[in-house]
This record gives structure tokens, sequence and C-alpha cells, in this order.
């Protein structure tokens, strides 16, 4: 009981700082961490009253009520790496669309400015004239 | 097009790494079709694909990384669009599509939407066997019952594509395994684009055939299966929000 205690404990504030130092180094968004936030939150919640965790697992019917725990904690940890596959689709396909419209851009800009302009999207640097007249586009970086 | 003696031609080369072959690919069309204009994308070569390209008379768009054939070939069709190109044709860079096909292609397309340039019967210098060749089988079965017509090399990026289609293209154009070719086909086919295949020989690829191995034909395989799969259930029209913007 008191191992428990203090293990829950410690990886519950453990989390909490983790959590509160990435937040202030913008290292993370609050979208994300409210996720986390709520996972530590019933951390405690089980470390200071196990007996909650019992019942649960009598009232459903499981014989070891760490059993219930860990399933609880795979159907969540599962579900969220879920929900960041379908963030990191949804940013692929807008990230897609970003590289298909810079490529259009950069082409529609030297065919109206001539081959010369300097682009700041420039990677491959290229031979080109420094005068070019364009004062919207920084000067080339190589 | 009927009532519409001259019509605007853009042939669009999708291109990665293709330094080497590009410049006689180019050199190829021109000479087979002086009057269509060339856009070659390049989809985040390492080399010197767009310059050479630029150096042999094409208008190049340079992706800034690479997307995979679907994506350099959505951004020519957002370009054909917009610049209101009557026919876009595909080419593939590596050599393998003989330019003086095109003219056939897009006259295809006075009764079709797309016209896809398919190596004869799926024969010819090709032979598939085993896992590979069910796959073909299979693509060609499913796509030809949905297309009304005889399809049988649905995976060739030889095509020609009329405004209809490049409208639709230019919003939904897969980059996922075999999204640039089975599932456009089944996006054109669901919003209701006629598509019909033109035999064509095809030139063995410079750079090298598609694996033969047991294991990887069994993944392309079952990648066609579940490609396959996903493109007739998908629902329609597709929710994606960067999608819609394209109606000029």
């Amino acid at each position: 009981m008191s191992s428990t205690f203090t293990l829950g404990l410690i990886g519950a504030v453990l989390t909490l700082v983790v959590l509160f130092e990435m937040l202030r180094r913008h290292r993370l968004r609050e979208k994300y961490a409210v996720i986390w936030v709520v996972v530590v939150g019933a951390t405690l919640v089980l470390a200071v009253f196990p007996e909650l965790l019992t019942w649960a697992a009598d009232a459903l019917g499981v014989k070891v009520p760490a059993n219930l725990l860990f399933f609880g904690a795979i159907m969540l940890l599962l579900f969220i790496s879920v929900q960041l596959s379908y963030e990191i689709g949804r940013l692929e396909e807008r990230t897609r669309t970003l590289a298909e419209e810079v490529a259009l851009l950069r082409l529609q800009h030297e065919r109206h400015h001539g081959r010369s302009a300097p682009m700041p999207t420039d990677v491959a640097p290229r031979a080109e004239d420094p005068t070019a007249d364009d004062p919207g586009s920084p000067p080339h970086v190589s | 097009m009927p009532g519409r003696p001259e019509q605007r031609i853009l042939v669009v080369i999708p291109a990665w790494n293709e330094a080497g072959v590009i410049a006689s690919t180019i050199a190829e069309v021109r000479a087979a079709r002086p009057d269509v204009d060339l856009l070659v994308v390049d989809d985040g070569s390492g080399d010197a694909t767009a310059d050479v390209a630029e150096a042999a008379g094409a208008l190049v768009a340079r992706l800034p990384y690479n997307l995979g054939v679907g994506g350099a070939m959505r951004a020519g069709y957002r370009y054909a669009l917009r610049e209101g190109y009557d026919v876009v044709v595909q080419i593939d860079a590596d050599g393998q599509h003989d330019p003086n096909y095109l003219t056939e292609l897009v006259n295809g397309l006075g009764s079709a939407d797309v016209v896809v340039g398919a190596r004869f019967a799926g024969e010819g210098t090709y032979r598939a066997s085993g896992p590979r060749r069910w796959a073909m089988w299979l693509l060609a079965g499913v796509l030809s019952r949905l297309a009304r017509t005889r399809l049988t090399d649905v995976t060739s990026g030889f095509r020609a594509a009329n405004r209809r289609a490049v409208a639709v293209f230019a919003d939904h154009y897969p980059a996922e395994y075999l999204g640039d070719t089975v599932e456009s086909l089944v996006i054109a086919l669901r919003v209701g684009c006629t598509v019909r295949q033109l035999p064509v020989e095809m030139r063995p690829r410079t750079v090298g055939q598609a694996s033969q191995s047991p294991l990887r034909a069994t993944l392309y395989l079952v990648r066609a299966v579940v490609a396959l799969g996903l493109a007739l259930v998908r629902r329609w029209p597709a929710a994606t929000e960067t999608l819609g913007q394209e109606k000029a």
C-alpha cells in the first residue's frame, strides 16, 4: 500500500514537473499536455485511494485489480497513439500541399521575374544577378 | 475537345534523380510534339535534375523535398488547371514511355476523360509471375469492371487527362503507395469520369526492373489489395481540409 502510494506519487510529480517545464520552454502545446495532466490526476487519485481500484475490479469481475489498471492504461495509450497518428497524417497532408504550392509559386515567380530574381527559398544556390529588381525578396543567402 | 481547334497541351514529367535521362526524354517529347508545353516537376532530387531540365528548355517546378509521384503530379495538375490547359499528359522521366504515342493518347480523349497508355495486354517484353501477376490481374480485373472497359495495365504512369479529369486530379491525387496510379483511377471513375486504355509499346526501363523476389512480390500483392480496397470504400467526396480550393 505505502510503496504503491510512494511510486504513484513520485511518478505523478515527475510527470507534472516535466510537463510544466516543457510548457514553460514552449516545447509542448497545451492541447497535448491536457491529456497527460488528466492521466497524472487519475494516477494520484488511485495512489491515494487504492481501494477505488479494488472496488472497480470487483464491480467488473476482474480478479486481479492490477489487471484492470493495466487494461485501462493500455487502452489509453492506444487511444493517444492513434490520435497522434491522425495528427501526423493531417500535418503530412498540410505540408504536402504547402510543398506543392511553394514549387508552383517559385515557378511563377521565376517566370515573371526571370531566372535571376533572388528566391528566399533557394535551396540549391545558383549564379544570379545581385541587381535583380525585386525589393520584396530578401537577398539570397547561400 | 469539340469546338476547340487549338488544344493547349501540357506534358508533365515527374522526376526524381533523373539527371541522366531527363534531357533526352524532354528532347524526345519536343521532337514528337513541338507544340506542347513541358513541365518537369522535380520531386526533391538530390542531383541536378532540375537544372538539366531547365537547360533542356522545360518549365521546372521544384518541390522542396521528395513527395513521391502523387505529390509531383498533383502539383502538375494544379499548374495545368491554373494556367488553363485543356489536356495534361503524364510521362515518366526515365524514358520508358515513347512520346510518339502522345498524339494518340490526346486524340483518345475524344471519347474519354482519362486515357491510359497500357503495355500490350500487359505482356510484351515484361513478364510477371506469381504474386505480382495475381496483383496485376486483380487490379486490372476490378478496375476494368469499375470502368466498364478493359484495362490491363492500371499501374501505368503514361496517361492523358482532359479538363474535367485535370480539375479532379488537381484536388485529389493520392501520394500513397499505388495511390498515384490505381487510386487516382478509382477516384476518376467514382466522380464519373470515363477511363479508356490505349495499347502502347513500352521500352525497357533504363534504371532497373521491378523486383521479382517472391517476398517482394507478395508484399506488392498485399499492398495492392489494401490500396485498392481502401480506394473503393473511402468516403466520397473526401473531406480533407486542404482540398476544395481549386475552383478555377
